[in-house]
């Protein structure tokens, strides 16, 4: 069976720092490289998860599969296709969608909703009865009233905003779409709503999901699968409920234990990670993670790890991938509470 | 029961028409951390406000906020200058609208230590030590450092150091781990914790995250359409909520549910209209449980034991 | 399985409509008093042939330095031509040269600034460099070598504050264009499909153009000022066309047989002035919501 997006060996190097009139000249600046080596698949119908701190890369991972930042190396397919030049990314456009973090933002601020939400039609000449009713149409399926048309992208509120990004994401029946943290500044009981949306949805048209987040809980409802960032490399992929029981890789271990508990029965006493994601700017040499990692040894200081299959679809980078286990924290205890 | 550090007594504050707190009372005593949780719009940021006596100009306030039985919301400007100065501290969501961009981490240490009779090097000191009680590795490195010099968590802890270079008798926090990644704010949640034994007064958090409160509190305030709907210890709003609000938040939040679901629960509907709230119970249009009394008759405060009580027609002693 | 569509929130109020710019101009004095001004010279301007009592050019040597009567309202210059007359033509030529010379330089500007700011980092480095060069150029030195190699008039006038204003205008736009650029609605619009053309045109342009329009019609009086004092030193609008500089020159050399005609000259200028200025500042509150609160009040 194919992928229907394929990614093999994708790197990713930004140029930095401003020419001047230096950019006269012919030449490339200096780069830096944001994502190197990563390799993964999205089937159809299915959630793959993408989590990793800021400064990890996920962004620029988003963006790269969409074209809009330029990949220096690897090959990216979809549905086949390999995508390399503008042009062959342009044809994927129709079939592929992205829901921006800020929603409000990602909407053009002069346009109303209605003229918004149908742009898609216009842009990929789609003929519809009325731009009108379809608008209309769209709205509801998405639980917005129609008046919401006339109005402009600052005048709602960030659910309102979401949903209306949700409806014109899935205007065209794409099969695939990337999800950049869905309910950013959204509040708990709300947030439900939209990941219901989008679940909804996907169950009713089987498409696929890039869900993009920093929010471990929602990875964790969401996805099928789950892959991990850390400093532009992809340290472990697997099942998402695999790797959320006994995680390989000790950072993945490490986001697990840091996220806060509401059960203060849960607490925990000790620190599952100290100090800060270094910079890209200084890539700690060998393995990336091992400045802040509590199992590191000599190996990890100077060899890169190479990548360890667990299982056929579960993979990690850590040169103790197949005998590691999270180290158990006082918090943990696993004993299902009543309630 | 000694008399409350902190306690806000019947607090009430409208912007025109917009009634943002109504009728909260709340107390802390000393070596506590009490947390306020809400959404957004649920009045938390205006409490927050009353309680470092920097409400905006428009806001009109009644009742009373008082840190050692001290009303410092009617005080003078001057005296409530002092107070927020040498009594209240504060961290920010963001640190770095806390600090000025353009001076260097050791003039703004040293310039929170002005009401201290120290010397410049003696402050310089204080402000080092600080630091690195604060976990920063080099702290000598980070005082020459500007602002957007540090990252996002770094940032935080110098926010902390700053606060506790005042030693303040009240700490209000103000969603301190929003704006950080998971494993940093894990970290700033773990440094509270430690510190707690260090400050002498008590901790407020501010917060929406369920999460936050569940790590660090001792006791709970949820608020919801600018009233307090549920008081308990922490163990009992999470294991023995009574309000239905409170329930139901505990519900959303996916990091309660232990088995994965497909469909997350959600709370139906809005929060009611500030300006216009229904008769009855706030929480009514949303509370499956509401019925006729619910929706015109305001519910009454259902003391369920010495620390624990709710805002509901339906909870019974 | 509960849908996902939650009726509840169909019912959900929409926040009351803000206001809008236009509601915003009128909404403060100072906009009101900006159109109303720019309003009666531009009318002035377009009917002049109607407007105008007499032929602003024809001589009536007999009739020269009329004090303001009933058939001349403001008096006779020292040729016997009616006031009045060639001060309503003189709007024809400020508001003509004004118009025309900023609507030019403002469209070169947008279109080189777009292209700066959109296109490749080469040209916009060249691009940059060319701006740059015009900028630096000393406005008064540039306009006097200009009217000594091509001759004074109407077309070198235009031609003159073209070429010293365009680049201001085209920095604007490239400043803004840059930071629109990377915005989330444009890359929104990429990720679409979107064509270039259409994101240039449909959501860059429009967003792009409001400062300028502010900057523009703040410059207008600027304009209308140095065409005015080029015309009075002769090295503007040539005589006997009407110009409020050739007017106020000639006003200037019979200052004290004719005191009128200066005040005459004097009074539309300023009042034209003052009215774009007003108008510029007001449209610049209008348009830009963070000023919303302070006007609303």
């Amino acid at each position: 069976m194919t992928a229907l997006f394929d990614m093999d060996r994708l790197r990713v190097d930004l140029p930095v720092g401003s020419r001047g009139l230096l950019g006269l000249l012919p030449g490339a600046g200096a780069t830096l490289n944001i994502l190197s080596d990563i390799t993964l698949q999205i089937d159809a119908g299915e959630t793959l998860g993408l989590v990793g701190e800021s400064g990890s890369g996920k962004t620029t991972l988003a963006r790269a599969m969409l074209g809009l930042t330029r990949a220096t190396g690897g090959a990216m397919r979809f549905d086949g296709t390999p995508l390399k030049s503008p042009r062959s990314f342009a044809g994927l456009r129709r079939d592929t969608a992205m829901m921006f973090q800020d929603p409000v933002a990602s909407l053009s601020p002069r346009m109303t909703i209605g003229a918004l939400i149908t742009e898609p039609f216009v842009i990929h000449r789609v003929k519809i009865a009325s731009r009108r009713a379809k608008a209309i149409e769209l709205l509801e399926s998405v639980g917005l009233p129609a008046a919401i048309a006339s109005r402009y992208p600052h005048e709602l509120s960030g659910g309102q905003a979401r949903r209306v990004c949700v409806a014109r994401a899935l205007a065209l029946n794409p099969r695939l779409v990337i999800a950049d943290e869905p309910t950013a500044g959204l509040d708990v009981s709300v947030q439900g709503e939209v990941l219901n949306l989008m679940s909804d949805l996907k169950a009713r048209l089987g498409l696929s999901f890039l869900v993009i987040s920093h929010n471990l809980a929602v990875i964790r409802h969401v996805t099928d699968r789950i892959a991990i960032l850390y400093l532009g490399r992809l340290v472990e992929i697997g099942p998402t409920e695999q790797v959320f029981a006994a995680p390989r890789h000790p950072y993945t271990a490490s986001l697990i234990a840091s996220e806060p508990q509401p059960d203060p029965r849960k607490r925990r006493a000790d620190l599952a990670i100290k100090g800060d994601i270094p910079s890209v700017l200084h890539r700690p040499p060998g393995c990336a993670f091992h400045t802040r990692c509590i199992h590191a040894f000599d190996r990890c200081r100077t060899e890169a790890p190479a990548r360890t299959d667990i299982a056929p679809d579960w993979h990690a980078r850590c040169h103790l991938a197949s005998e590691f286990t999270p180290k158990p924290t006082s918090r943990r205890d696993h004993h299902a509470m009543e309630n | 029961m000694n008399p409350p550090l902190l306690s806000v007594e019947d607090l009430a504050v409208r912007y025109g028409d917009v009634a943002a707190l109504r009728g909260v009372s709340l107390t802390a005593q000393k070596g506590e951390v009490i947390g306020i949780v809400g959404e957004s719009g649920c009045g938390k940021s205006t409490l927050a406000s009353a309680l470092i006596a920097l409400l905006p100009a428009n806001a009109i306030a009644t009742g009373a906020v008082r840190l050692e039985g001290r009303d410092i919301l009617a005080l003078h400007e001057r005296d409530r200058r002092m107070v927020r100065g040498a009594e209240i501290a504060m961290i920010f969501q963001d640190p770095m609208t806390s600090f000025s961009p353009v001076l260097t981490i050791a003039d703004q240490l040293c310039d929170f230590q002005y009401h201290l009779r120290l010397t410049a090097g003696d402050k310089h000191k204080a402000a080092a030590a600080m630091l690195a009680r604060v976990g920063i590795a080099d702290p000598d490195m980070t005082m020459r450092r500007y602002p957007h010099e540090l990252s996002g968590g770094m940032r935080q802890r110098v926010a902390v150091a700053a606060a506790l270079l005042m030693s303040p008798k009240l700490l209000v926090a103000d969603e301190p781990t929003t704006a950080l990644d998971v494993t940093m704010e894990a970290q700033i949640l773990h440094l509270l914790r430690e510190l707690r034994s260090e400050i002498d007064g008590a901790i407020v958090i501010i917060t929406h995250h369920l999460g936050v409160v569940g790590e660090l509190c001792d006791r709970v305030y949820v608020m919801y359409a600018g009233q307090v709907v549920e008081q308990a210890s922490v163990d009992d709003i999470y294991h023995n909520a009574r309000h239905p609000y409170t329930r139901a938040l505990i519900g959303c939040d996916p990091a309660h549910l232990v088995a994965k679901t497909a469909v997350l629960p959600i709370i139906a509907g809005r929060p009611p209209d500030l300006s216009a709230p229904p008769p009855g119970c706030s929480f009514a249009p949303r509370c499956g449980l509401a019925d006729d009394i619910c929706r015109t008759t305001p519910p009454p405060r259902v003391t369920i034991s010495e620390t624990q009580s709710a805002l509901c027609h339906k909870v019974s002693p | 399985m509960s849908s996902a569509v939650d009726p509840r929130a169909l019912t959900e109020s929409l926040p009351p409509r803000p206001r809008t710019a236009w509601r915003g101009l009128v909404g403060d004095p100072m906009g009101i008093a900006g159109l109303v001004l720019v309003g009666a010279f531009v009318l002035m301007a377009v009917f002049a042939p109607v407007l105008a009592p007499y032929d602003p050019i024809t001589l009536d040597i007999p009739n020269k330095f009329h004090a303001p009567s009933l058939s001349h309202w403001l008096g006779t210059d020292q040729l016997g031509r009616d006031l009045l007359s060639r001060i309503i033509w003189g709007a024809r030529i400020a508001l003509g040269i004004a118009l025309t010379a900023t609507g030019v330089a403002g469209i070169i500007g947008l279109l080189l600034g777009l292209v700066a700011g959109f296109g490749p980092r080469w040209l916009d480095s060249l691009l940059v460099l060319i701006f740059d060069s015009f900028s630096s150029l000393p406005m008064i030195m540039f306009a006097l070598a200009i009217i000594t190699v091509v001759g004074p008039g109407i077309q070198t006038l235009i031609l003159i504050i073209v070429l010293v204003s365009f680049s201001g205008y085209a920095r604007l736009i490239r400043a803004q264009t840059l930071s629109l650029k990377s915005a989330d609605y444009i890359l929104a619009e990429r990720t679409l499909g979107a064509s270039n053309a259409r994101i240039i045109l449909r959501h860059l342009l429009p967003n792009v153009v409001g400062p300028l329009v502010i900057l523009l019609s703040m410059d207008i009086p600027v304009v209308i000022m140095l065409e005015a004092g080029l015309s009075y030193l002769n090295l503007g609008v040539r005589p006997p066309t009407p110009s409020w500089g050739n007017i106020l020159y000639d006003g200037y050399t019979s200052l004290r047989s004719a005191p009128y005609m200066v005040i005459a000259a004097g009074a539309p200028l300023v009042l034209c002035t003052i009215g774009f200025t007003f108008l510029g500042e007001g449209l610049r509150d209008a348009l830009d919501p963070k000023m919303q609160v302070r006007v609303r009040r």
